[in-house]
This record gives C-alpha cells, sequence and structure tokens, in this order.
C-alpha cells in the first residue's frame, strides 16, 4: 500500500532527456563510471567517487523514491561514512538515535543491552530513519554535485562485456540508447538484472518463515530502544520487534507461519487486530504494510569483467541485525577509493579484486550471524525448539542463558583478513589491529576547538593518513600522505586520554589508516621505509 | 587444552547414577527438555569451544557406530 505521505521530502523526480541519447551509431558516449540503482548504496558512492574528483553517471529505472520504510536502522558506521559525504549531520538530526535494546520471553524481561555503553564518540551506535529519507537526502547532496549525472527513468535492458569497457543497452520513455563505461557498478537491488544479465548465480538459504512489517502512526510512550519479544502474550507462540522512527512512526515486525496467506495477512483490516492486540488500542494509522519472506544468499563473486555488484544484489541477509542497508553502504565504502586510483592510474586494477577479497568475507560474516538469528527465531526442528526453549528458560536465572538468546545481533563494522594489510611486527595490548576499522575519539584542536577523530580524518581529505602519537621528534613518513598528529606543539590534544587508550598507543607509534578509515598497518616505532611498504602494500602495488 | 577422556570422577557410579536419577519419573518429552539445558549449562562450564566441538565429534562418532551395528544386527 502507498505510504500516507506525511513526510516532507522531495520523493518524485523528473524524467530529462540526455544529450547522450542522441548519439547513433557504432560509437555511444563513454563514460568512466556507471552506476545503476539509485538506492542508498548507488547514492552514497555516487557521492564518493564525485567527492574524489570522478564525473559518474547515475541510472535509476524509476523516477521517484521507493515506497516504505524499508531499512530504518542505520549504524554507526554508517553515520560516519555520511558524515564524510556531507550528509550525516543531516541524517542523525531527523532520525531518532538509540543504543538500548530489550529482550522479553512472554511478559517478562530477560535482559537488556547498551550497544555503545562508552562515551567519546561523535556517533550514536543507530540511528532510525526511513529509507525514503535517506534517499531524499542524498540526492539533494547529489545535486549539489556537478560531476553527478543523475538520470531517472533510465533503464539497463541489455549489457555486453569488451575488453576495456562494457556497453550497456538502456531504456528510456524516449526509446534506447547506449553507453560506454569503463566500469559499471551495479547497485540495483536484490532482483539485480545486470546479475541477471551476467549470468551469475545467487543461491543460499531460502527461509520460509513469513514476517509482516507495520509501520504505524501513533503517539507513544515507548522509550527509543529496540523491543524484541518471543512468545509474548499478544502474539503467542511467535516473535515480535517493536522499534521507533522519525515522525511517531513505529516500526512493527510479526512473525507469522510458513503457510499464512500473503494476500490475506497483508489487509489492513486483518492486520490491525494483530496491532491493536499488541499495543492494547487502536488508535493509530498504517503507513506501511509489508509481508516478507528471505533468503541469505551471496554472489560467487563481486566482479564480473567490468562489472562490479554492491549492496543488495550482491548479498542479501535476512533483516533482524540491521545488516542490510549498512553492509552496501560498507561496500560502497570500500569500493570508491580503490576504483578512484584504478581510474586514475595510481593502483593496479587488481587492486580491486580486494573489494572483491574483503567484502565477500563480510557478507559471508553477515550471512552467518543473521542466519544464526533467524534460526533461532524460528527453528528448524523439534530439537532446535527444545534446545531455544532451554536457552529462554535458562536465560531467566542464568547471564550465559542471556548471552546465548539471539534476538538479533545488530550491525558492527567487519574486520578483513586483507592482503592489503600488514602484520604487526610489534606487539600491541588493544587498538584495532591491521584489517580493522578504525576508532572514534574525542580530539582538540590547538585553537581549542572541540572535535572527534573521525573529523579530523575527514578534513585531511579521507585519504592515506598517518595517525602519529608524537614522542617529540619529527616523523619522517613518505610523501604524499596525510597526517593525524596527536599531541606535540601542533598536533591535536587528547584531552581525555581516550585516543591513546582506544590506539593502545605510547608516545612514537603511528597507525597507517586506509581512505576508507580501515586500518592497514600500525608501528610502535615507525620508520620511512617500514611505512613506505605498508603504504604500497596497502595501494595493492605489490 | 583438549578433550578430557579419562575417568575425572572419583566415584563415577555416583555421577552416573545423579544423572540417571534426574530422569526417573519424566516423560520422554521432559527428559528430552532436560538434557537439552543440562548440555547447554554443561557446555557453558566448560567454555572452551575446540574442546567442546571435541566432545560433539566423539558423541557422533559414537551414534554412528551404534547405527552400523544395528545394521548387521
Amino acid at each position: 500500500m502507498a505510504p500516507a505521505n506525511t513526510h516532507q521530502a522531495k520523493t518524485q523526480f523528473g524524467y530529462r532527456r540526455h544529450p547522450d541519447q542522441d548519439r547513433s551509431g557504432p560509437s555511444p558516449a563513454a563514460h568512466p563510471v556507471v552506476i545503476v540503482g539509485a538506492g542508498p548504496v548507488g547514492l552514497s558512492l555516487a557521492i564518493d567517487l564525485a567527492q574524489r574528483g570522478q564525473r559518474v553517471v547515475l541510472l535509476d529505472d524509476a523516477d521517484r523514491i521507493g515506497e516504505g520504510s524499508r531499512a530504518i536502522c542505520f549504524s554507526k558506521r554508517s553515520l560516519e561514512y555520511w558524515d564524510r559525504l556531507g550528509v550525516g549531520d543531516r541524517m542523525v538530526e531527523k532520525g531518532v538515535v538509540w543504543s538500548v535494546g530489550r529482550i522479553f520471553h512472554g511478559e517478562q524481561q530477560l535482559y537488556q543491552f547498551n550497544l555503545l555503553p562508552e562515551d567519546g564518540h561523535k556517533r550514536p551506535a543507530f540511528i532510525n530513519l526511513q529509507q525514503y529519507y535517506a534517499e531524499a537526502y542524498l540526492v539533494d547532496r547529489i545535486n549539489e554535485l556537478p560531476e553527478i549525472d543523475l538520470r531517472w527513468r533510465n533503464k539497463v535492458t541489455a549489457f555486453e562485456q569488451r575488453n576495456d569497457s562494457a556497453v550497456l543497452t538502456i531504456e528510456t520513455p524516449d526509446g534506447a540508447y547506449r553507453l560506454n563505461a569503463q566500469y559499471v557498478i551495479a547497485c540495483d537491488g536484490a532482483r539485480s538484472s545486470l546479475r541477471q544479465m551476467v549470468g551469475a548465480e545467487f543461491a543460499g538459504q531460502v527461509f520460509e518463515d513469513q514476517f509482516l512489517i507495520a509501520d504505524v502512526k501513533m503517539t507513544a510512550e515507548f522509550p527509543t530502544e529496540r523491543w524484541f519479544w518471543f512468545d509474548p502474550p499478544f502474539h503467542a507462540g511467535r516473535s515480535a520487534l517493536l522499534h521507533r522512527q522519525p515522525d511517531d512512526v513505529w516500526r512493527i515486525d510479526l512473525q507469522l507461519n510458513r503457510y499464512a496467506d500473503p494476500v490475506v495477512e497483508k489487509k489492513p483490516e486483518n492486520v490491525r487486530p494483530r496491532i491493536a492486540r499488541m499495543l492494547g488500542h487502536d488508535k493509530f494509522e498504517f503507513e506501511w504494510i509489508s509481508l516478507y519472506k528471505f533468503q541469505c544468499r551471496r554472489m560467487d563473486r563481486f566482479i564480473h569483467g567490468r562489472v562490479i555488484f554492491a549492496g543488495d544484489s550482491a548479498h542479501q541477509v535476512s533483516p533482524f541485525g540491521a545488516r542490510g542497508a549498512n553492509s552496501g553502504l560498507e561496500d560502497a565504502e570500500n569500493l570508491s577509493w580503490k576504483l578512484d586510483r584504478v581510474l586514475r592510474g595510481k593502483s593496479p586494477a587488481s587492486l580491486l579484486e580486494s573489494y572483491h577479497i574483503e567484502r565477500s568475507a563480510a557478507a559471508d560474516e553477515n550471512i552467518r550471524e543473521s542466519t544464526r538469528s533467524t534460526d533461532f527465531m524460528a527453528p528448524n526442528s523439534h530439537q532446535e525448539a527444545r534446545l531455544r526453549k532451554a536457552v529462554l528458560s535458562l536465560a531467566k536465572e542464568t547471564e550465559f542463558g542471556k548471552r546465548m538468546v539471539n534476538g538479533g545481533r545488530l550491525s558492527v563494522p567487519c574486520s578483513y583478513d586483507s592482503p592489503l594489510s600488514s602484520l604487526d611486527a610489534d606487539t600491541w595490548r588493544g587498538g584495532p589491529s591491521p584489517g580493522s576499522s578504525m576508532l572514534d575519539a574525542p580530539v582538540a584542536t590547538l585553537a581549542g576547538e572541540q572535535i572527534y577523530l573521525t573529523d579530523a580524518f575527514r578534513k585531511g581529505g579521507t585519504d592515506f593518513t598517518l595517525l602519529s602519537f608524537s614522542n617529540g621528534g619529527p616523523i619522517d613518513a613518505p610523501d604524499g600522505i596525510k597526517g593525524i598528529r596527536m599531541g606535540g606543539e601542533d598536533g591535536l590534544a587528547d584531552p581525555s586520554g581516550l585516543v591513546a587508550k582506544r590506539y593502545g598507543a605510547a608516545p612514537g607509534a603511528a597507525y597507517l589508516l586506509r581512505p576508507d578509515g580501515y586500518v592497514a598497518a600500525r608501528f610502535r616505532h615507525p620508520t620511512r621505509s617500514a611505512i613506505a611498504a605498508a603504504l604500497a602494500r596497502a595501494e595493492g602495488l605489490y | 587444552m583438549p578433550l578430557s577422556t579419562s575417568s575425572n570422577f572419583a566415584r563415577p557410579d555416583d555421577a552416573f547414577r545423579a544423572i540417571v536419577e534426574a530422569h526417573r519419573g519424566l516423560t520422554e518429552e521432559q527428559s528430552a527438555d532436560f538434557d537439552a539445558a543440562l548440555v547447554l549449562i554443561l557446555a557453558n562450564h566448560i567454555g572452551d569451544i575446540d574442546v567442546l566441538r571435541e566432545a560433539i565429534g566423539l558423541a557422533r562418532r559414537r551414534m554412528i557406530d551404534g547405527q552400523q551395528q544395528q545394521q548387521q544386527q
């Protein structure tokens, strides 16, 4: 059903004819990058590439932002990425911030968890924000970037792989035209047509249980927390989820059985009593109702010649864990800097292979985590149900039982076992190891401004960056690498001591950060040659 | 530390008896529920995933051996 249009964001866009469409004959217009699909992943990737100076053509087969809230939980990592794309503040201002979840069994609370129990981070563990807002804000940002050519109602219908490019056939209201692209990035979602065109398999585990999403508008006093029930009194024998979104909209997710009739179950008159039973009243309006089943699967390879897959087109997970959109955004930030370097001839095309290695491993982790959650919610056999029953009953009185209750393990950045990482040569106690994401912490500038380490990284240009901890002496770093200096006469101050603590760093130590904020290498006693070697490795130069 | 399969109880009969008696008076269904809880409690107490996997492997081999013996009879 259509959402009640209560939100203030532009979601309808117009098709416009482009001069590329007037070119006929054997040589279509050529572009370095064509992104297919203007969802959160394609939009973010386009902005990232444009900010790195690349010209991007972004195609979408529709002329409007999709209906319904869909993805609603955006992770700290995604917000830090959006900060770099210039949209983080807007997302956080509109979104509802949360970090606490509660798990109930029947009427009893089993336990609660806090996903970010410590201070000193710019961004919260999560915000909830309807996907249409996220997409609308990204489109607004794109309109500020002349490098991006966003073409609505441009549907890719055919595709031809060449040695050093790909040729797309695109259907528009004015008829078909062709484009030549050095690289095509397929961000065209779970039903990716490009995936079908390259003939790639997309196999995995199918889950038979059905889930009903109802986004309802109501004024309610529930706290801004993620509430998850096993076997609640209002929905016996199954699971339920309640989660707040902006504009007094609440996400309710109810597990149905595998034999439920989707057409019948989706009818508002049938959904209403279910929700009323849960809330204890029926003073609510429907924003969106959807019934879904899901699969956990990924492509064998994320790169097919000149076509690179990112987001749901490459991998799908169950929704419990907020690992769908967030992992797609991690794909975008992983791919963007590599593609930029390859297009500039600064790194060999083989650097792109590390995108496949790192992000397919991340997809495996996300699939494993979300499959475990789903199996716990919907046991596959009597014995699995029995083990779950034992866990839920043990959780009432034991800590280990609480920890085994799996109502969704929420998205955190993956650590990569990557060919781009240099192994530690020194002994470290604590701190992010090579292949892990950088950690945030508060810092102060010379002028006394209170900012965060992620701000300093972004302001430095989101490139290879040496984060060094001053011991008074100069740091001998290779040319062409950005620097964030902690301490010393001209460095950032660490007033809370959290930077040194989180990085397990003594004076003299240094971290080499990649353009996506991942740690490439770290040194207790950095030398120019060791940094240069780690840099070359992370750039894919050997 | 590998899975210990030497005898660890001073009085193994007491341990076996304690488990047997815990099942007395239970239906099949209740016994299965009880076992599930007991396995989880003991697994957590061991707290070592490698030992747990080894134990699972040993139990599965026993089961397969048992089935083969049945088929031979």
